[in-house]
């Protein structure tokens, strides 16, 4: 276990290339930190990572390299910066020394009011230093339309977790796609030459609350001490992206005794293909995700641009999303159609449990006291058609009403393996075990598919809420069968006359 | 033209310049209300005790446990306010309640405490005990228990009854439709304290400075002149910070008067969602009549807009509803009632167009619904029934200019390719089955000054100091808007000195008093005509010393880019020169403006009159492509022309027409405010009350296409430098999207029939509207 005696440590975090320390209270948020070290470029709009307009800069390591990656301040616990980089909107440019974004940004009519816009100018310049970024955009079939790049191969998605009242955004989109390649003296160009700063070992306990109760934030240093510390403190919190406990702490005032930092953990960070599965370390991001897995798993390549915003992505892990236990987590229904598998670990060891089974109840799962999910499993091979749908209000950077994962198998026009997996029409994700039999063994066309609407459209226990009513879940189950075949129709065509994705 | 409008040579407006903060806005050194509290030391932070019922009789109230609270330095309640407990210009509005609380989420007590977090937990202490009482929480609710508050005003024209018996096609129908929450990025914010000798400095994100000083002065019991508003600048206002800001302002002050501490009130957005007045949903019910070429010969319609717990602003919303319920369309006969009914949820409020919106929707859907069943295109009703010259209103003001209206209709036409893009649309609704396109086209003619003739006056205050530097203030608030790089325009050109020799000073009341609120797109008209006014004193004084110094009579001396020049003589002037020359002489370098617009008269009483200097025009077509498998639709472009009459300011003017349309089609089609209507505990909670619920549009909702154009040859007489309003009335061009919509739901069924489509035009509203077109009569 890390020792008591670290403590009394207070957190360093390089601030616009400033070390700046950090010595309040646990639960306390980035955001809250830099503005009280007078830093006001980074606002709150929302204080639940669905605005931008407190994005900032973190330097993440990748590969030999770094990227600066845009996260959400106001969901980011200060403690867990210790001993990182970070560049704000002032640290970019300044008045009379604007950074590129920042010039374009302001030239183009890119602010009105100005309050989102050092969120926007941060996220922006994220994707300026994105080295991938070239002049050609990357727009891959069947992602859902999550990239939309300009003629400097800026992906506008990148933004999509900034939100403007004021704008309507074009001068914004022209700001972004008229953004050149960094000097060759560009400071920040030069820094993601280099590793960022590994992982500091931080221990704070501070009171946390007006009456003065105790909270603790912790980053192990390894996979074991974590075990470790869930077995004596089961009640501690994991936090990864913390793009849910920051939600939580914000909005709900939640406060914990222990919190866990594990998003660094080399252990939770692996991707390993072998003959028989696929296996993703919990703690990766949904953006490394997207990036290692590069279209290789279809269905989640389908997801992953509809998957809240860049923003969260940057920051929320693929464990996250399945240890909330939410019924409307976006990735339940596509791995549960993939037959995913979770690797659940404690001092015991580990055990493996079909996602199927995982979910038990309301935000509810078999993952026992001193136990976290370390890993997932996709068995291989992968299911050749495959569909993710997502039914929300707004096309990105929503909360899905409904979402359906499809993986099919068809030899010779049959279809000989059918798993669907659904999200928000119960109180745990569920397979459409009825839908899934009456499928096999049917031919792959549209007779059989409308026969099966309507047993789909009985899947689950839909319920009327302010995101849609239980009858429009219902219809949009019924529905979708008929949309997947669509699809996969029109790719095959390859005309994509009809694009109703 | 008018002297007004007139302008000199080599003008700074006109020029495309970049908002005049942008570079700050940029880096982050923008600063906002809130941005100021970390400047100062021993600040305390207010938390509220809310309400957890829609309405109901306070039975108790115990804050002692608050007291024991750690960081807890004062609770604040009704019993704490030495002046008047009234946080609106109605007297309906207490600050706190005494005896009832009237909505959910409504504060009941406040708390400050030395950080957020004790101030949360001190009001967490704090005991209210309840005797629930029956709530309405819907307007039909409110509709069918009689409960109305405020004027019901008529506007009534013609003879209705006698055109229906004559019209060819009769209609009748109902509508309701809901309001907005305004999601300004910054939420509302105040910071308080008291000064020397006691004068109350209250830093506030408040469209209206005047009105914040005078219920500030009247919570505290004190002078108007003890007390300073200053606004630095908002993060976003679109009418939300009219009147809610007051009473968060008030409290700020009362405890900063009670503790002698600055207090720092800062509504989160799930206060600020729960706690503020939103856009005014409507329920409409009309019945209309065309002759056989789709004339319109009568309307009847009875607007009740939902108007809260109290009045508010809804009175003059109303009636600007009811004011815009023509559009652009000439109606003989018509006859229009008003109401607001009163209902137990917050007190809705300015937003954005003020009610005309809400008035020009009806007659949009209704167009829109009646076209199929007259046989005629809705594009073709539409222009059909465009205002012709020498027609009035209904409230009768001559509609002057209405050929803007068709030169922008034919310019739209033309620039958008509209034919060969209908032609398009066929094709691609023919070649299929589950997604259909539609284009539609819309118009806007909107309304400038306020309703109430006495707003419609402006005061500025121009400082010239010895080194030729000027510094302006103006009554105006920085929103966002764009209105302090208009005025830094409007002066340099009226001074005929470079840009970069002006300085905006930020808005405050003990520079410029009694100022109209920064609202009914009036910002520019009002401020930069006394801007104009300020800097046309000092040039005339300053042109009498420049004349002695040339030889010439000063009606001969020029100003333009900074160099003073007399006609038909070669020497020329540094106007820095000039400005010694004239301090030597002890003449004075500043000047107070001020602004009244001239011609207006409104009788409330009868509803009639010339309410307004100048009507604005506008037209957009929009192209959307439905999915039947969801409703889901994407906005594939939009074309706009619209009048700004000569732009001050282009880069700010396409700015305010892009976001209003943006923001108006957020209203139409996404952002879906929803309360709890249950008789569950939570009756009368906001259920939409936070970014995670509540859906402002993102990027996947620009237009993937966007072309704005401003109107050609459209001076305006009436106006500074010839411009016009620009604020609200783009937000109306977003109707094209919903028709657009409607017209491409019809796709999916047999022609010639009309398609009810609920606003908002969510995607499951669209789902559910293509179900009805597939399958009717089931």
């Amino acid at each position: 276990m890390s020792a008591e005696a670290t403590q009394e440590t207070k957190c360093l975090v390089t601030v616009n290339g400033t070390v700046r320390e950090f010595d309040g209270p646990p639960h306390t948020n980035a955001l809250d930190f830099l503005r009280g070290q007078q830093l006001i470029g980074c606002k709150e709009g929302c204080a639940e990572g669905e605005c931008g307009a407190c994005s900032i800069l973190v330097a993440r390591s990748d590969g030999e390299g770094s990227r600066w990656t845009a996260l959400n301040a106001c969901l980011l616990p200060a403690a867990s910066l210790d001993g990182q980089e970070i560049i704000t909107s002032e640290g970019l440019g300044s008045v009379a020394d604007l950074h590129p974004v920042q010039e374009e940004m302001a030239n183009r009519g890119g602010s009105q009011c100005g309050y989102c816009t050092p969120g926007f100018v941060c996220s922006m310049a994220a994707e300026y230093y994105r080295p991938e970024r070239t002049g050609t955009p990357a727009v891959s079939a069947g992602d859902g339309g999550a990239h939309e790049c300009g003629p400097n191969g800026f992906d506008l998605h990148a933004l999509s977790g900034n939100l403007c009242r004021c704008t309507g955004y074009r001068p914004i989109r022209d700001a972004a796609y008229a953004l050149g390649d960094p000097a060759g003296d560009d400071q920040l160009a030069a820094r993601t030459q280099h590793r960022a700063p590994a992982p500091v070992a931080t221990d704070i306990q501070r009171a946390d609350t007006p009456t003065g109760a105790l909270g603790r934030f912790r980053r192990p240093a390894d996979l074991d001490q974590v075990l470790q510390i869930l077995a004596a403190e089961p009640e501690s919190v994991l936090v990864a992206g913390g793009t849910d406990w920051g939600v939580e702490v914000n909005i709900k005032g939640a406060r914990a005794r222990s919190v866990l930092a594990i998003d660094r953990l080399h252990e939770l960070r692996q991707i390993h293909w072998n003959e028989r599965y696929l296996e993703l370390g919990s703690g990766c991001t949904l953006s490394e995700l997207e990036r290692k897995l590069a279209g290789k798993v279809p269905l989640l390549s389908a997801l992953f641009g509809q998957f809240a915003s860049r923003l969260i992505r940057n920051s929320a892990s693929i464990g996250g999303n399945l240890g909330t236990g939410s019924p409307i987590g976006d990735t339940p229904p596509a791995l549960l159609a993939l037959a995913a598998e979770l690797v659940l670990s404690s001092i015991r060891g580990n055990r493996v449990v079909a996602l199927e089974d995982y979910f038990t109840g309301y935000r509810q799962t078999v993952r026992e006291p001193g136990e976290m999910i370390t890993a997932i499993r996709i068995p291989l091979p992968l299911a050749p058609l495959t569909s993710f749908q997502k039914i929300a209000k707004r096309r990105f950077d929503d909360i899905s009403s409904v979402a359906i994962g499809y993986a099919l198998t068809v030899a010779d026009g049959m279809i000989t393996e059918a798993r669907i997996g659904l999200g928000g029409v119960a109180a745990t994700p569920l397979r459409a075990v009825a839908t899934e039999a009456m499928l096999e063994g049917k031919p792959w066309n549209l007779e059989t598919i409308r026969a099966a609407a309507h047993t789909m459209g009985h899947e689950g226990t839909p319920m009327d809420d302010h995101r849609a009513s239980a009858d429009y879940r219902k219809a949009m189950l019924a529905s979708s069968l008929e949309r997947f075949y669509a699809q996969q129709l029109a790719r095959r065509s390859g005309a994509g006359q009809e694009q109703n994705s | 033209m008018s002297q007004l409008s007139q302008r000199p040579d080599a003008p700074v407006v006109g020029q495309r310049h970049r908002h005049e903060s942008a570079a700050a806005h940029v880096t982050g050194t923008a600063l906002y209300t809130d941005d100021l509290a970390a400047r100062l030391t021993g600040v305390l932070h207010a938390y509220p005790v809310q309400s957890t019922c829609a309405h109901g009789k306070i039975l108790g109230l115990d804050t002692s446990a608050a007291q024991q609270v750690p960081g807890v330095i004062r609770v604040i309640t009704a019993q704490d306010i030495p002046g008047v407990n009234d946080q609106g210009a109605k007297h309906d509005e207490p600050l706190l309640p005494v005896d009832e609380v009237m909505f959910f989420g409504q504060p009941v007590a406040w708390v400050l405490g030395e950080d957020l977090e004790a101030a949360k937990a001190g009001a967490k202490a704090v005991r209210v005990d309840y005797e629930p009482l029956d709530s309405l929480i819907t307007i039909k609710d409110a509709i069918a228990a009689k409960s109305f508050h405020g004027i019901q005003p008529e506007i009534a024209k013609g003879d209705p009854q006698a055109a229906f018996a004559q019209a060819t096609h009769v209609f009748e129908g109902d509508f309701e439709f809901a309001g907005q929450e305004h999601f300004y990025l910054e939420t509302q914010n105040s910071l308080a304290l008291v000064d020397e000798s006691g004068q109350i400095m209250v830093h506030c994100s408040t469209q209206h400075p005047t009105e914040t000083q005078d219920i500030v002065s009247h919570v505290l019991g004190i002078g108007a002149h003890e007390v300073t508003v200053q606004v630095l600048r908002m993060g976003g206002g679109f009418g939300g910070k009219e009147m809610q800001p007051h009473g968060y302002a008030a409290l700020a002050a009362l405890g900063a008067v009670l503790t002698g501490r600055p207090v720092r009130v800062r509504l989160d957005r799930n206060l600020d969602m729960t706690m503020t007045g939103k856009r005014h949903g409507f329920y409409a019910t009309w019945k209309i009549g065309f002759d056989q070429g789709g004339k319109i010969l009568a309307l009847q319609a009875q607007l009740t807009a939902d108007g809260g717990w109290s009045l508010d602003l809804s009175e003059p919303v109303l009636t600007r509803a009811m004011c815009h319920i023509d559009n652009s369309y000439w109606i003989p006969n018509i006859r229009v009632n008003g109401r607001v009914a009163k209902c137990h949820k917050t007190s809705q409020t300015a937003f954005r167009g003020f009610g005309g919106p809400q008035g020009m929707l009806v007659m949009e859907d209704i167009l829109g619904r009646v076209a199929p069943q007259l046989g005629l295109e809705a594009r073709e009703l539409r222009r059909r029934n465009f205002y012709t010259e020498g027609q009035d209103t209904p409230y009768y003001q001559p509609v002057r200019h209405p050929e803007r209206i068709d030169a922008a209709w034919q310019q739209v036409l033309d620039s958008a390719d509209v034919a060969r893009r209908e032609a398009e649309i066929a094709q691609f609704n023919t070649n299929n089955h589950y997604s259909k396109r539609a284009l539609a086209m819309t118009p806007v003619k909107f309304g400038i000054s306020f309703n109430l003739t006495a707003f419609n006056q402006g005061g500025a205050l121009v400082l010239v100091y010895k080194d030729g530097s000027v510094l302006v203030n103006h009554g105006g608030t920085e929103m966002g808007q764009g209105l302090h790089t208009k005025m830094l325009q409007v002066a340099a050109t009226a001074l005929g000195v470079p840009l970069s020799k002006v300085r905006i000073a930020p808005t405050r009341t003990d520079k410029v008093p009694n100022t109209s609120a920064t609202a009914a797109s009036s910002g520019s008209d009002l401020n930069g005509g006394a801007v104009k006014d300020a800097c046309e004193q000092i040039q005339a004084r300053l042109a009498a010393v420049a004349a002695g110094k040339l030889g010439v009579p000063a009606q001969d001396i020029r100003f333009a880019q900074g160099k003073i020049t007399a006609l038909g003589k070669r020497d020329e002037l540094e106007w820095s020169e000039v400005v010694r020359e004239a301090y030597m002489q002890r003449i004075q370098l500043s000047a107070a403006g001020y602004y009244r617009t001239e011609g207006l008269h409104w009788d409330l009483a009868r509803m009639t009159g010339s309410p307004f200097k100048y009507f604005s025009y506008g037209v957009a077509a929009s192209e959307v492509e439905v999915s039947s498998f969801d409703g889901s639709y994407v906005l594939r472009r939009v074309d706009i022309v619209h009048d700004v009459g000569d732009s001050l300011s282009p880069l700010v003017d396409l700015g305010q027409i892009e976001g209003g349309f943006v923001q108006g089609t957020g209203w139409l089609t996404l952002e879906d405010l929803r309360w709890d209507t249950s008789d569950g505990p939570g009756r009368g909670r906001v259920a939409t009350q936070a970014a995670s619920t509540y859906k402002i549009p993102s990027f996947s909702e620009m237009p993937e296409v966007f072309n704005v154009n401003l109107l050609d040859k459209a001076h305006e007489e009436g106006a500074v430098y010839g411009s016009k309003a620009v604020g609200e009335p783009p937000l109306m061009l977003a109707f094209s999207v919903r028709e657009a919509l409607r017209q491409a739901i019809a796709e999916f069924g047999a022609s010639g029939r009309s398609v009810p489509l609920a606003s908002p035009a969510t995607p499951e509203a669209v789902f559910w509207a293509i179900d009805t077109v597939r399958n009717p009569g089931s």
